[in-house]
């Protein structure tokens, strides 16, 4: 509190965040193109903006349940939690993190797999939740992966992945590294059988998981302007001290080059989905 | 300070350095701050050794007095030595494995292998030195070999790209692995790199799509792989060569998601704490055979690789034929299974 604040009679201060009379969270701003837009309309539209169709970000729960038909999700796995086993500790404990991330998201770690139906037909589908420590890959991640392929492998059922993430989770040490192999392996006994795996990149995805099941699909699709590759541009204008191209390592960029199948908007994934995994498994449409 | 060589032109000179100012330059070069071709930790080391090679150049006369001085001097050093290696912090070990005279993939070459036929180019748009690779052959068995690069002089550091590969050198070691699977050649791999290059172009060719390919192939590869970490494994950039059968390491070589430096600025907004982040990241072979990440630690000679880089070929030599030897009569459906159990038992997770 500044002298000055101090000086003023109490009646007048107001503490730090002034009082609201708006709840939080109804009204929201679009980044792209500033517009104000109705919280409820903003969620039923999936978070896409009406107004510019900008892609916000969209919490790994949420994604789930606008993919399978309503009321088919369950949740797999759910048991498995982290376990600092390196004792990790840098500014704050790994541990505390974990317990923070864990209080703000309401999830036990960054992915979360589930199987449900999508148009009738069986799916299983996992998403990373980049609000919990940035979507990083850590053990219970890499597990949940490679159990969700697993289990897709078994029962012949197609997996869908949305990332959302900065790559490995550090904190783990070389264990989160570890998960790159673990997960790619399991992708590649997938592909041996010929149960497909569709990547959905999102905004953003980068290092470990874009360098492991981020690029294994047989399906690589992409959510419009989605930053995607394997270092960060960041680290790339450290490297090279140039700045980057506008639009450098987007969506539309890896389309270009090569790198996905398609860009697919969010309201669309859905229909998408089902008629090209029906085409892949020779169904009827 | 005062030169301590007593053959000294100069001996009014004041060195900055503590090695002898006279030293024959090939060896030492007086730089600011310290003798390059040593460590800050291996200070004391150089200073001995330096007295042994100035009591030599002294010694033509009475050779007798001067054999007994440098014998004792010797044991000195090797005590000196063993009192420091005993003792190293991860982030020394992290020096060591980058240490400029540490021997490199192409000096293990010849001392580790019969024959070496490299074979370039992946095929699709350049060769990348940063990786080599080819046909080889250790104690007369046919393999491939795949390893990374980082260059000695400067020309050849900037030729190789400080070993740190781009998509295209990924796609060479893939097209090697394939080749090897196809003829039936184990595969053994040198991993040394600071991590895949983060460039424009890199990312234009696919840097993560060539790094995961081969986490997928080499998880299915149905010959033997054994990997070995021989300085630096440098996160993803490590593991596109490195995952296999057994991961060997070397004692002093450091195997990491990210480097220390990396790490410490992210996570203390400062570069200058990855000595902290070196501690806490859990990166030297020690550390990960106890945690049960790399199956085998092979010992150093005494004050590491480079102060003996021959013995230390002979023990790694010893180490792939006996890790080959070991893989050799697995059937090839079971070795790609037990692998893949291998792979999925690496996690800290647990069940609540």
């Amino acid at each position: 509190m500044s002298w000055f604040s101090k000086l003023m009679p109490s009646r007048i201060r107001t503490e730090g965040s002034a009082k609201r009379n708006v709840p939080e969270g109804l009204w929201e701003k679009c980044p792209a193109c500033a517009a104000v837009l109705y919280g409820p309309e903003l969620e039923r539209n999936l978070r896409v903006c009406p107004k510019c169709s900008h892609h916000m970000s969209f919490g790994a729960r949420k994604r789930l349940e606008a993919l399978f038909d309503p009321g088919t999700l369950s949740e797999i796995d759910a048991n498995l939690a982290p376990f600092d086993a390196l004792k990790f500790r840098d500014s704050k404990r790994y541990r505390d993190r974990l317990i923070a991330s864990q209080r703000a998201t309401g999830e036990k770690d960054a992915l979360i797999s589930a199987k449900g139906l999508l148009k009738g037909r069986s799916l299983i589908a996992s998403a990373f939740e980049f609000a919990f420590m940035g979507g990083s890959m850590g053990s219970v991640v890499g597990e949940r992966f490679a159990r969700a392929a697993e289990r897709a492998l078994d029962e012949r059922v197609p997996l869908v992945n949305f990332s959302a993430t900065g790559g490995a989770r550090m904190q783990e040490g070389l264990f989160s590294l570890m998960q790159m192999a673990k997960t790619s392996a399991a992708l590649a006994r997938m592909r041996r059988a010929g149960v497909p795996f569709v990547s959905v990149l999102t905004h953003p995805t980068t290092g470990g998981v874009s360098a492991s099941l981020g690029m294994l699909g047989d399906l690589n699709l992409a959510e419009p302007q989605a930053l995607i590759g394997f270092a960060g541009p960041r680290v790339i204008e450290q490297t090279v001290r140039e700045t980057l191209p506008e639009g450098f390592q987007r969506s539309e960029f890896l389309v270009e080059k090569g790198a996905i199948d398609a860009i697919v908007d969010r309201r669309e994934l859905r229909d998408k989905l089902a008629a090209m995994l029906a085409i892949l498994q020779r169904q009827a449409a | 300070m005062r030169c301590i060589g007593s053959r000294c032109a100069r001996p009014g000179l004041t060195p900055v350095s503590r090695a002898p100012c006279c030293y024959p330059a090939a060896l030492f070069t007086i730089r600011l701050p310290m003798n390059p071709a040593f460590l800050d930790f291996e200070q004391p080391i150089a200073e001995l050794e330096a007295k042994i090679q100035e009591l030599r150049f002294a010694g033509q006369g009475n050779a007798l007095n001067i054999e007994e001085e440098i014998g004792k001097l010797k044991d000195k050093c090797r005590q000196k030595t063993q009192a420091i290696f005993a003792n190293l912090s991860p982030w020394q070990i992290a020096q060591l494995a980058r240490h400029p005279q540490r021997p490199h993939t192409i000096d293990y070459l010849p001392l580790v292998f019969d024959e070496f036929h490299e074979l370039k180019g992946d095929r699709h748009y350049a060769d990348d030195p940063a990786i080599i690779g080819g046909l080889a052959r250790i104690g007369g068995r046919p393999v491939m070999f795949i390893g990374q690069e980082k260059g000695r002089d400067t020309k050849e550091k900037v030729r190789r790209n400080f070993g740190m590969p781009r998509p295209e050198g990924y796609r060479k070691a893939l097209r090697l692995m394939q080749m090897a699977e196809r003829f039936g050649l184990p595969l053994l791999t040198f991993i040394d790199t600071m991590g895949a290059y983060p460039g424009v172009g890199a990312e234009e060719r696919g840097q993560s799509e060539a790094i995961a390919k081969n986490l997928e192939v080499m998880a299915e590869l149905r010959v033997p792989i054994v990997c070995t970490v021989i300085g630096e494994g440098g996160s993803g950039g490590a593991l596109a060569i490195g995952v296999g059968d057994r991961t060997l390491m070397l004692e002093y070589s450091i195997y990491s998601v990210i480097s220390p430096e990396g790490c410490a600025s992210i996570l203390w907004k400062s570069s200058d704490r990855a000595r902290e982040a070196a501690d806490a990241l859990g990166i030297t072979s020690a550390r990960l055979l106890q945690l049960g990440l790399v199956d085998q630690v092979i010992d150093e000679p005494l004050g590491g690789a480079h102060r003996d880089p021959a013995a230390m070929a002979a023990s790694l030599k010893d180490a792939l034929l006996r890790a080959l030897d070991g893989l050799d009569r697995v059937e090839a459906g079971s070795l790609v299974e037990a692998r893949y159990r291998r792979l999925r038992g690496h996690g800290s997770h647990k069940i609540e």
